[in-house]
């Protein structure tokens, strides 16, 4: 065993590696060696830390600290003062408090109680947290006992609709079928969402016995990751992962004598929006053009290649293992009645800190802003918060305080969706995020159904008018009127969705448009 | 291919290792880093308490270094703080010293009294 005095996590993720960061872990090594402290201070690749907008970042222990917007030119001084000298650099020094994600005593993840801290290309390091504990407690027992303990857990699906988890296995796992198929939607596609990308860049194998112990529990031999083809960062990590799991016997054939076979395999997305529904997303996987499929028969039932197919988020997944390894309980400890767990946010827009949080359900969007996110920035007041990506809802200021989950939203015709959460500060122009909302949903429509094609096409007309101050009064009804046509009409969730943000864009800020009209 | 009770060997071996990323430990080490402390071996003591605390497997010491403490003429300065206890500082650290150090202080619990220059309560 080596000993290190001190172990500095380099955050890895897809920006720091545009930023350079390897440029940046390739001097600070060098500069290490020259000073002859290499074998004493450990450098160790992990993934996001957590914040953004700050650069390249890197967190030191014992310490604890946070070093961020570090160039090349500041590795000789953190060098030589800090890891020689043992002064600390406080010019880079991350000065906000830290919370949330970034707090690292927090006990209440679960997801991502990895992330950040440790080496997530190392298998061992997953081990050594206790992982793949409740992949062999799983082996143990019966398959059907694990669709009970999830569902009593009251987990439910975190990509955007909010199922019960449990229940949506419980439709596949009795079925008699030659073949069964589990698939992760780690698609991604809802704009300003990133919490899956760092999910599998900080902790790949935590997915992974998730969807091993996912897998086992309704009877799928095969199970495929259906992946962003933009996340090469997840990809390789989670190429790696797969290796490293089949080296250890954790995934193959009759896995620890249990007589249980599986194999899990990448499939690469090319970046459509409609792919993150589920039945356009098994389509594509099959090699044909990303459009939704009828339902019934729904997947569940007649899903891949006409298979058994349950498709789950990559969050949901995530947080089976530790249902498992802890029960359905203490699962239930976290967040509110009906609504169980944590939900992993992805705060920003004008916020002071703009990144991860991981907070437990029912939390006020109040607190995840001020306290996760640092509060809006530059002393500026909050004007609106677009929450679930861009089929979301905008949410004004009396709405601040209402509990974040799936149901207690509904109350308020919102949804949690993906979480994201964009806040917007009272410069904001709404016309011209619902303008850029609805640019997107048109150019995101498969085209399948008319009511999404050319639904889209009239609601565009009509907000591009607006926004150049042609628009008319009755307008906007006209736009709450096509949007709910199109949510009676449209094929699948895509077209449908529209609704949440027209309606809320113009019921909560009516008056921005109408001055917008009168103009 | 690994048994399950070659996995949990692994766990059990990587749980050791990052038990050492906690900064809560039974005894702190502090070496001080400043640039007479330097001048006058500081480096070395700190590679031969690394040495030794690795070479013992010690997982719950933590060796961190800080700048100068005002203490020139004893230099190198090798506190060493544990919960509960007055603060012992060493001065006139060798290698050798720092070794005896490790075992004698560190490792079975007794006070290199002849090595002492300063004791602080907490």
């Amino acid at each position: 065993m080596k000993f290190y005095r001190s172990h500095i996590l380099i955050g890895i993720d897809d920006e720091s590696l545009k930023a350079g960061v390897k440029r940046i872990e390739n001097a600070l090594r060098n500069e290490l060696e020259k000073y002859e402290l290499a074998d004493e201070i450990n450098i160790m690749e992990t993934g996001a830390l957590g914040y953004f907008g700050t650069g390249i970042s890197m967190l030191v222990y014992p310490e604890q600290i946070t070093y961020v917007n570090i160039s090349e030119e500041d590795i000789k001084e953190i060098v030589q003062e800090h890891f020689l000298k043992g002064r600390v650099v406080n010019r880079l020094v991350l000065e906000e408090k830290i919370t949330g994600m970034y707090d690292y005593n927090y006990k209440g993840r679960i997801v991502l109680s990895n992330s950040g801290l440790i080496d997530p290309e190392d298998i061992d390091e997953y081990l050594g947290t206790g992982g793949y504990e409740a992949w062999e407690k799983a082996l143990a027992i019966n398959p059907s006992e694990i669709v009970e303990i999830v569902k009593k857990s009251g987990l439910r699906g975190r990509g955007g609709a909010g199922f019960p988890t449990g229940l949506k296995w419980s439709f596949t796992a009795p079925l008699e079928a030659d073949q069964k198929y589990l698939v992760i939607n780690a698609d991604e596609g809802e704009p300003g969402t990133f919490k899956d990308r760092l999910i599998m860049e900080g902790d790949p194998h935590k997915l992974l016995e998730g969807i091993m112990i996912s897998a086992y529990a309704i009877g799928a031999t095969k199970a495929y990751i259906y992946i962003r083809g933009e996340y090469k960062l997840c990809i390789s990590r989670l190429k790696k992962a797969i290796e490293q799991a089949k080296k250890y016997g954790l995934i193959g054939e009759n896995i620890f004598g249990s007589g249980f076979d599986l194999d899990i395999k990448i499939k690469i997305g090319a970046g459509a929006y409609v792919c993150g529904e589920e039945t356009a997303l098994i389509e594509s996987m099959e090699g044909n053009r990303g459009t939704p499929r009828a339902k019934p028969p729904f997947p569940g039932v007649e899903g891949a290649w006409k298979k058994p197919t349950v498709v789950n988020n990559v969050e949901t997944i995530t947080n089976v293992p530790a249902i498992l390894q802890n029960g359905a309980d203490w699962y239930l400890h976290f967040g509110v009645e009906n609504c169980s767990g944590t939900k992993v946010y992805t705060v920003m827009g004008d916020v002071k800190l703009p990144g991860l949080c991981e907070v437990d359900m029912g939390t006020t969007l109040r607190t995840i802003i001020n306290q996760y996110g640092g509060g809006v920035k530059e002393g500026k007041k909050f004007k609106a918060a677009l929450v679930g990506g861009a089929a979301g809802v905008f949410l004004p200021n009396k709405l601040l305080d209402v509990k974040m989950d799936y149901n207690n939203l509904k109350e308020y015709s919102a949804v949690l969706g993906s979480g994201a959460i964009l806040v917007m500060n009272e410069t904001a122009d709404i016309i011209d995020m619902l303008w850029s909302v609805i640019r997107f949903f048109r150019h995101e429509s498969c085209g399948k159904c008319s009511p999404c094609a050319n639904g889209n096409e009239v609601l565009f007309k009509l907000i591009d008018n607006i926004r150049k101050g042609e628009g008319k009064k009755e307008d906007l009804d006209k736009m709450i009127h096509i949007a709910e046509m199109m949510n009676l009409s449209c094929f699948c969730a895509l077209g449908q969705s529209l609704l949440m943000p027209v309606k809320s864009a113009i019921d909560n800020f009516r008056d921005d448009f109408l001055e917008k009209i009168k103009k | 291919m690994k048994t399950l009770e070659e996995l949990r060997k692994i766990r059990e071996k990587a749980q050791n290792e990052m038990k050492m990323r906690n900064s809560e430990s039974r005894v702190k080490v502090v070496v001080g880093m400043g640039t007479s402390g330097i001048a006058l071996g500081a480096r070395d003591v700190m590679k031969a308490i690394l040495d030794e605390v690795s070479n013992r497997k010690l997982t719950d010491v933590l060796v961190t270094q800080t700048g100068e403490k005002g203490l020139s003429s004893m230099e190198p300065v090798v506190d060493v703080i544990e919960k509960g206890k007055p603060k012992i500082t060493y001065g006139n650290v060798t290698p050798e010293n720092a070794r005896k150090i490790v075992v004698e202080h560190i490792v079975n619990g007794k006070v290199v009294s002849d090595l002492v220059v300063a004791t602080k309560n907490d």
